[in-house]
């Protein structure tokens, strides 16, 4: 859980998901999901998450895709998709800062880690930079309190944050 | 302290391979478990008093008992690892110091009320615990104490992982089997339990990663040996998650019964910066707020429910003198605001309309009877106005914060401007610009 192990995120444009199949890995993939439930619609959360982890996103297109291969109604995969946080309805940045804005983070400082980012990277929640780089995003609790405060970039945490500590790490992430 | 035994691996070398694990003893429980019946096995949890680490304290061995025997369904294991309650991350430790003790829990609550089939649903965030269990789910296999014919003794158990995707309300347990069906987490009515009808329709047990922890110290010692550490009601060690202005957060254990003011001033070092405590939350953000008087009231259930709290799940959130209060219920309700699942209008309207009127307080412009309103609000999502606990969740804090706190509330309003502001925050509730924004 070291920032060097931050992989960029795979972000397919929109273009590229607006209508998509699924290739021959996926489809094994999706048989073995469907393996470990005796319902097929239970397949849908971890379904989305191996297109997220395909494409970045969730598109519209990739909605109805999975509506078909798991035979549900696309109304109500989207209905899942936006009741759950997580799944990114729009194409995020290589890296996703998910800034943890609850009570304990916020005790430790958190305001102002979040002052310095969107001074830093001239963005604010829910934006992205015109490079493409870092996406800022706040969040509710991560479940890591007693190391606050805590960013997640992508799917690793950092903890015991500081603006130095923080500043390095984006130096990093970014290549400089 | 004594020694631990829910983190007995935490700081040794390879803490999480099964060679570690067995090499301190584990999985013998597992196979005790199995020469014994399921209802020998049952009556053991019992005879411990463990009652649910996640928040509820329901006694774990009475909830097994529920589940019909007689019925030809199958039946579902499912162990809660969405640790989602702010405050909370005692599973997550466990996970990642030894995350064969939660398998080999799993496993003997499986054969005890007879299941076949185990679900992990672990919080979505948690990308790296999810691997280390599926990669101890696969040690365990290839070792024989997970899937066909078990140690040779003729069980069967599959155990699989089920990621959420971000909502606090599936920490819930029937949301939580929602979740698993591939649906939205909304809570379901209860009755029926999901002891009678749960996963897939069928008989299903939830239990907390941190209960789970426990069975296989209870089956391997005994319950009489669980039940004579902590208190006569609440037994056996507990985790407790410190979190806020202390000099040494982290997990960690202590029996039942040990004071917050141990916990915090020894097990934590103190207040940071030798500053004055001022209030604690003792059992994650849904437990009412205790002020720095109550320091000494032992962590236990029945204690801390006397001095008109809960343990919920042992999250403490430490907050010293200069904190201030409007603030941080303000932050409190904005996370429930964000996390309530729409269902219930009480619960959703009421969780948005607190958020509201705490914020217009704390920038400058409260009203003489925005106490009342708060007060009402309070009434009318609490005690069974909703169908999960989620609306008792968020209106305990508003409650204990007027009480303890409530001159704090009014000398704001007091200070307040009659000048209306003239953008009102816009629902549903961002934290974004509107708590930082000021």
């Amino acid at each position: 859980m070291t920032d060097s192990t931050t992989s960029p995120l795979v972000v397919a444009s929109e273009e590229e998901v607006a209508d998509v199949t699924f290739d021959r890995s996926m489809e094994a993939q999706i048989r073995g999901i469907l393996k470990r439930y005796p319902d097929q619609g239970a397949a849908l959360l971890p379904v989305l998450w191996l297109c997220q982890d395909r494409w970045g996103w969730i598109s519209p297109g990739i909605m109805e895709a999975v509506a078909k291969r798991l035979d549900l109604a696309p109304a109500f995969v989207e209905g899942v998709v936006t009741f759950y946080t997580m799944y990114r309805r729009r194409p995020p940045g290589k890296y996703l800062l998910q800034v943890c804005t609850t009570l304990s983070c916020q005790l430790c400082g958190t305001s102002e880690l979040v002052e310095h980012l969107k001074h830093k990277l001239d963005i604010d929640f829910g934006e992205t930079t015109a490079d493409g780089l870092f996406s800022l995003s706040d969040v509710q609790c991560l479940g890591a309190c007693g190391e606050a405060p805590v960013i997640q970039i992508n799917n690793d945490y950092h903890t015991d944050l500081t603006i130095e500590k923080l500043d390095a790490l984006l130096d990093r992430l970014a290549g400089r | 302290m004594t020694d631990p035994i829910l983190l007995r691996a935490r700081g040794l070398k390879n803490s999480r391979s099964i060679s570690t694990y067995l090499g301190l003893g584990g999985y013998s429980a597992l196979d005790k478990a199995l020469s014994m019946t399921p209802g020998e096995v049952i009556a053991e949890v019992k005879a411990s008093g463990v009652r649910g680490r996640g928040g509820a304290g329901f006694p774990a061995g009475v909830k097994w008992s529920f589940v019909p025997r007689d019925t030809a369904r199958p039946k579902y294991m499912i162990c809660n690892a969405d640790e989602s309650e702010p405050g909370t991350f005692k599973d997550r430790e466990l996970i990642l110091c030894d995350p064969h003790m939660v398998l080999e829990g799993v496993a003997i609550a499986s054969y005890a009320i007879g299941a076949d089939s185990a679900y992990i649903y672990i919080r979505g965030e948690f990308v790296d615990e999810a691997q280390i269990l599926a990669k101890a789910i696969a040690e365990a296999r290839r070792k024989g104490y997970l899937g066909q014919d078990i140690l040779g003794r003729g069980y069967d158990l599959e155990v699989h992982i089920h990621r959420g995707a971000g909502a606090y309300i599936c920490g819930e347990e029937t949301a939580l089997i929602e979740s698993i069906e591939g649906k939205r987490g909304l809570p379901r009515l209860k009755p029926p339990f999901p002891a009678v009808v749960g996963l897939f329709g069928c008989p299903t047990v939830v239990n907390n990663v941190e209960t789970l922890a426990c069975v296989p110290h209870i089956i391997e010692r005994g319950g009489a040996w669980f039940a004579g550490i902590g208190t006569e009601r609440s037994t056996g060690p507990k985790l407790f998650c410190v979190s806020g202005h202390v000099e040494r957060p982290g997990v960690h254990e202590a029996p039942m019964g040990v004071t917050f003011r141990e916990i915090i001033d020894d097990l934590c070092g103190g207040v940071r910066g030798g500053r004055k405590l001022k209030a604690f939350i003792p059992g994650g953000s849904s437990a009412p707020i205790m002020p720095a008087d109550k320091v000494d009231t032992p962590a236990d259930f029945e204690s801390v429910a006397q001095a008109g709290s809960m343990l919920g799940s042992g999250g403490i959130i430490v907050m010293d003198e200069t904190v201030d209060m409007v603030w941080a219920l303000e932050n409190l309700l904005v996370f429930y605001a964000h996390e309530s699942c729409g269902q219930c209008t009480p619960c959703r309207e009421g969780s948005d309309w607190a958020v509201d009127i705490v914020r217009r307080i704390r920038r400058g412009y409260g009203r003489p009877g925005d106490i009342e309103t708060l007060h009402r609000i309070a009434r009318f999502a609490s005690q069974g106005m909703t169908i999960c606990p989620l609306g008792d969740a968020f209106c305990g804090p508003i409650a204990s914060f007027l009480e303890h706190f409530g001159h704090e509330f009014e000398e704001a309003i007091s200070k307040s401007s009659s000048i209306a502001p003239k953008s009102l925050p816009i629902l549903p509730v961002r934290s974004d610009r509107e708590l930082f924004g000021i």
